[in-house]
């Protein structure tokens, strides 16, 4: 492990840059908001009537999340915030333009869903004041997680949609505990490998130029591999299964700083992968899917292959918001929203809002780097490692990289539970690249009990 | 801890690379290919949503697109639905057919003659509408072909095409029974595949065209094949003396074939009486002298054993045979006066007919005359194509002479107008035992100009008792009259 040596930051002091956060998020809003002209223009040759309240209720909305960083956060990462607005902003839109075109109003639910991330995303700001306080919930989180995890098997609330077991309904609300199960694993992950990390590190064999992890240290990577399998096979979730094995891995790899972890974890997911895919018909059908789209379409493969085609009718500049048929595309608001602006925006649109997800992956891992307790490094590593994975099935997924595994697009996709766990995982960003901006004084006497408290764990083992 | 974050964070951005690098390949290269594939209902449903071209006859629209208030913001529309099924074919949500096939660039607007239509278009921000054809069809002449082969029953089976001889321009081309192009182009698909399972249950086979797509044995029509074939091998004319009398003992068969009581002479008579009378023996020696392969080239000359129509697939319509396998002696004889394997579509017997006509030259036939932008402004003119040459000037005109003979005073009377020069040749062909006889007459007229060359068939029909002058005839002359008068 580096340990950030004090002496390097007081040379340089982080700016606030609050003002250019304001400037950026304009810019964001401005995003947002023409998209939502555009499908009006595009659709029914006018501007939404309701373009004003909406625009208001946006604004206020990107307002908050700004004057609360402003208040608890003054020295967070400046471009986080402007970045989910405009996702946010994008993906209201395309639902909006669905919506239109399907006869509905999910985009409105979409607003209320926003509103209540935003709220969270506040409260979160305003309750945490420091990150590591996260810390002493480690295995409390993790049990919250599996409870999660589980409640979809439950009979009564429990419900299967489009063959995925992943879903809780309580009355008229659903709800995916995946998606809040996903922020509280990287807080068990991250409290756990800070503790055990250098006992995982410790020499194990040497075997082909690989570091191979002990044997007896084996046991949480098996536990973890065998939750990802169940949920595999248990919920037939292949993308949930791949996203919390593949954050382990990674997290894992970070705390000990041993590729060997990787290599280990990559081939029991393969192994796992391939032994699933020859039992199980719905692992076959996706491939099968994946392999040649066009030669299963009654059977299945109709979902990629339509998508496929939306994405081509889009080419590199799009139909125009409004002016394509991305109502051709199944669950086009959701898991395939990314086929919807493809064919809207082209290619243009759709490498807009990879770049957007690389900068808050870009953003997160540098939080981790200059944050200066491992916590917090394991914890915004994790969280900026799991929305990429997320990025990269999902999009993968639907543009034939990979075989599709049902995973909500971040901040576009339409759907409660995903929105509010990614704007909490925005405020837990924030938190600790605010933390770790923050000048050296105001830092002094906590990183000396971070250090402290790192040292003791060292003495213990 | 950074040096692993430093590694994940180059995975990153590999794993995003992946991604941009595919949506390029799939959006960018990959696109076109996509956008072709029969599956993709975004390309179709567009293509749906254009106002599509009108097809014109005489300045008459046969085929328009009107607006429709469903999901899709056209209808097209076939306002003599059965006359022009067999010409332009249908355009529906699952596939299109024939013209509509064929000239579907065109008439949804993405063909490069509408460039500059497109480009103003695009100026004005108006939608995009599809150019407009022309056919080379003579409504005149289709409606007494089509007419004239409905009066012979509910139950007709039967084809007729004209053929402008110098051109090669389709004046004429009907089939019955006939489809209603109306209900494949409905919107709503369970109705079109009720219609479309109806319509291939039946007996009569309705989507077949007559015209282009049924080969029957052409009967005594094809002894003017045969006759072109002797006169280029022996260098006959009209009185040349050539094999006649009463009957013709197949080679290598006790089988005899005869006249059905025709005047042909004891042992010689001319050429020109042969054909007058249409007599069997004469065709069936002169099948056997002239040889297989010196047929087989004279039918292909014709354009026998090749699809026809550039502006139909090849699934669309089907070549008419001669054949190409060595076959016995008394087969010869019979392909001398179209039985055995020898099959013909009227089309091939109008273009026969046309070559004779034309000084020996068969030009290629063709539906499409003009094509026009949205605004009816002239883009461009089919220019008329030559096929083949099929006989020599000489052997064309003392054919044309003598097909005159078989109208003034062989079996081709009923062709006759008066003042008019007319040809014919007429033929009743059996295909099986029990099942009523092929009528045909193919025939031309000149007059003022204006030419023709036609050939009817008749499959089934009302009559007890047929011959090629009494069903088909009527309806060839009909035709000519239609087309000279």
């Amino acid at each position: 492990m580096v340990t950030p040596a004090p002496g390097a930051f007081l040379g340089f002091v982080h700016r606030r840059r609050r003002g250019a956060e304001l400037f950026l998020l304009i810019l964001a809003l401005a995003v947002g908001l023409g998209a939502y002209a555009a499908v009006g223009l595009g659709v029914d040759g006018e501007v939404p009537t309701d373009i004003v309240v909406y625009g208001g209720w946006l604004t206020a909305l990107a307002v908050a999340g700004h004057v609360a960083i402003r208040l608890t956060a003054p020295y967070a990462d400046p471009v986080l915030l402007p970045v989910v607005t405009a996702l946010n902003g994008l993906g209201l839109a395309v639902i909006y333009r669905l919506d239109l075109a399907k006869d509905r109003s999910l985009a409105a639910q979409q607003l209320t869903w926003m509103t209540i991330g935003v709220v969270l995303f506040v409260l979160t700001l305003v309750v945490l004041r420091d990150h590591r306080i996260l810390q002493r919930f480690t295995y409390t989180s993790g049990l919250a997680a599996i409870v999660l995890l589980i409640m979809p098997m439950l009979p009564l609330i429990g419900t299967s949609i489009r063959g995925a077991r992943i879903w809780i309904r309580i009355g008229p609300i659903g709800f995916q505990p995946g998606e809040v199960a996903k922020v509280l694993l990287v807080i068990t992950f991250a409290g756990y490998l800070v503790l055990h990390r250098d006992a995982l590190a410790l020499a194990g064999r040497r075997l082909l130029f690989i570091d191979l992890p002990r044997g007896r240290d084996l046991g949480p990577i098996l536990a973890m591999w065998a939750v990802s399998l169940g949920i595999l096979v248990l919920q037939r979730d292949l993308g949930s299964s791949l996203l919390f094995f593949g954050l382990f891995l990674t997290m894992l790899y970070i705390a000990t700083e041993r590729p060997g972890w990787l290599f280990v974890g990559s081939a029991m997911f393969l192994a796992g992968a391939f032994t699933a895919w020859r039992l199980f018909g719905h692992v076959q059908a996706r491939v099968d899917a994946w392999l040649d789209p066009f030669a299963h379409w009654d059977t299945g493969s109709q979902q990629v292959g339509n998508g496929l085609f939306g994405m081509a009718w889009g080419g590199l500049l799009g139909r125009g918001l409004g002016l394509g048929r991305p109502d051709l595309t199944s669950i086009s608001e959701s898991d395939f929203i990314i086929s919807a602006i493809g064919e809207e925006l082209g290619l243009t649109g759709v490498m807009a809002v990879i770049l957007l997800y690389g900068l808050i992956v870009e953003r997160g891992l540098r939080a981790a780097l200059v944050c200066r307790d491992g916590f917090g490094k394991l914890m915004a590593s994790g969280l900026a490692l799991v929305f990429c994975l997320q990025v990269f099935v999902v999009i993968g997924g639907v543009t034939r990289l990979i075989p599709l595994t049902g995973l909500t697009t971040p901040f576009l996709s339409y759907g409660g539970s995903s929105l509010v766990a990614n704007w909490v995982i925005i405020a837990l960003l924030l938190r600790i690249s605010d933390q770790a901006r923050r000048p050296i004084p105001d830092l002094s006497t906590e990183s000396d009990d971070a250090d402290a408290s790192e040292q003791t764990q060292v003495v213990k083992l | 801890m950074n040096k692993p974050i430093r590694t994940m964070s180059l995975f990153c951005m590999l794993l995003l690379l992946l991604l941009l690098g595919n949506v390029t390949y799939l959006q960018y290269i990959k696109a076109e290919d996509y956008n072709d594939n029969p599956l993709n209902a975004r390309v179709k449903v567009e293509t749906l949503s254009r106002e599509r071209g009108s097809i014109l006859v005489n300045g008459r629209k046969i085929a328009e697109s009107i607006e429709s208030d469903d999901r899709y913001k056209f209808q097209r529309v076939y306002l003599q639905p059965f006359m022009y099924a067999p010409i332009t074919g249908y355009f529906a949500l699952v596939r299109s057919t024939l013209l509509e096939r064929s000239q579907n660039k065109l008439l949804n607007g993405d063909d490069n003659r509408l460039f500059v239509t497109r480009l103003v278009d695009l100026v004005n921000n108006a939608s995009p509408k599809g150019g407009s054809i022309e056919l080379t069809i003579n409504a005149k002449a289709q409606k007494a072909a089509y007419d004239g082969l409905l009066a012979l029953g509910d139950d007709v089976q039967g084809g007729a095409v004209a053929i402008e001889p110098d051109t090669g321009k389709i004046l004429a081309m009907v089939s019955l029974p006939s489809y209603n192009p109306n209900k494949y182009a409905d919107h709503d698909q369970t109705a079109v595949d009720a219609y479309d399972k109806a319509l291939q249950t039946r007996a009569d086979k309705p989507r077949l065209s007559r015209a282009t797509q049924v080969t029957l044995p052409p009967g005594s029509t094809f002894k003017l094949v045969t006759a072109a074939a002797a006169m280029e091998a022996e260098g006959y004319r009209s009185d040349s003396l050539v094999p006649g009398g009463s009957s013709y003992r197949l080679p290598g068969t006790r089988l005899s074939i005869n006249n059905g009581g025709r005047a042909c002479g004891t042992d010689q008579i001319p050429l020109v009486q042969a054909l007058e009378q249409s007599c069997n023996t004469t065709f069936l020696a002169l099948a056997n002298q002239v040889g297989q392969d010196k047929m087989l080239a004279q039918a292909e000359k014709f354009g026998f054993n090749s699809t026809l129509l550039d502006e139909f697939d090849d699934s669309e319509q089907a070549p008419s045979a001669y054949p190409t396998e060595e076959i016995s002696d008394d087969f010869l004889a019979k392909t001398g006066m179209g039985q055995q394997d020898v099959r013909a579509t009227p089309l091939q017997m109008a273009m026969v007919v046309a070559g004779i006509f034309n000084d020996g030259i068969v030009m290629k036939p063709y539906l499409v005359d003009k094509v026009r932008s949205a605004d009816l402004d002239l883009l461009e003119s089919t220019d008329p194509a030559e096929y083949s040459r099929a006989v020599s000037s000489d052997t064309a005109s003392e054919l044309r002479k003598m097909m005159v003979s078989v109208v003034d005073r062989g079996t081709g009377s009923v062709g006759a107008i008066p003042g008019v020069e007319v040809g014919a040749k007429t033929g009743t062909a059996e295909n099986c035992a029990g099942c009523q006889n092929y009528s045909w007459f193919v025939s031309f007229a000149s007059s003022g100009g204006k030419d023709v060359a036609v050939a009817v068939m008749v499959q089934k029909s009302d009559a007890d008792y047929v011959s090629g002058s009494g069903q088909a005839g009527p309806i060839a002359r009909a035709i000519m009259e239609a087309v000279v008068k």
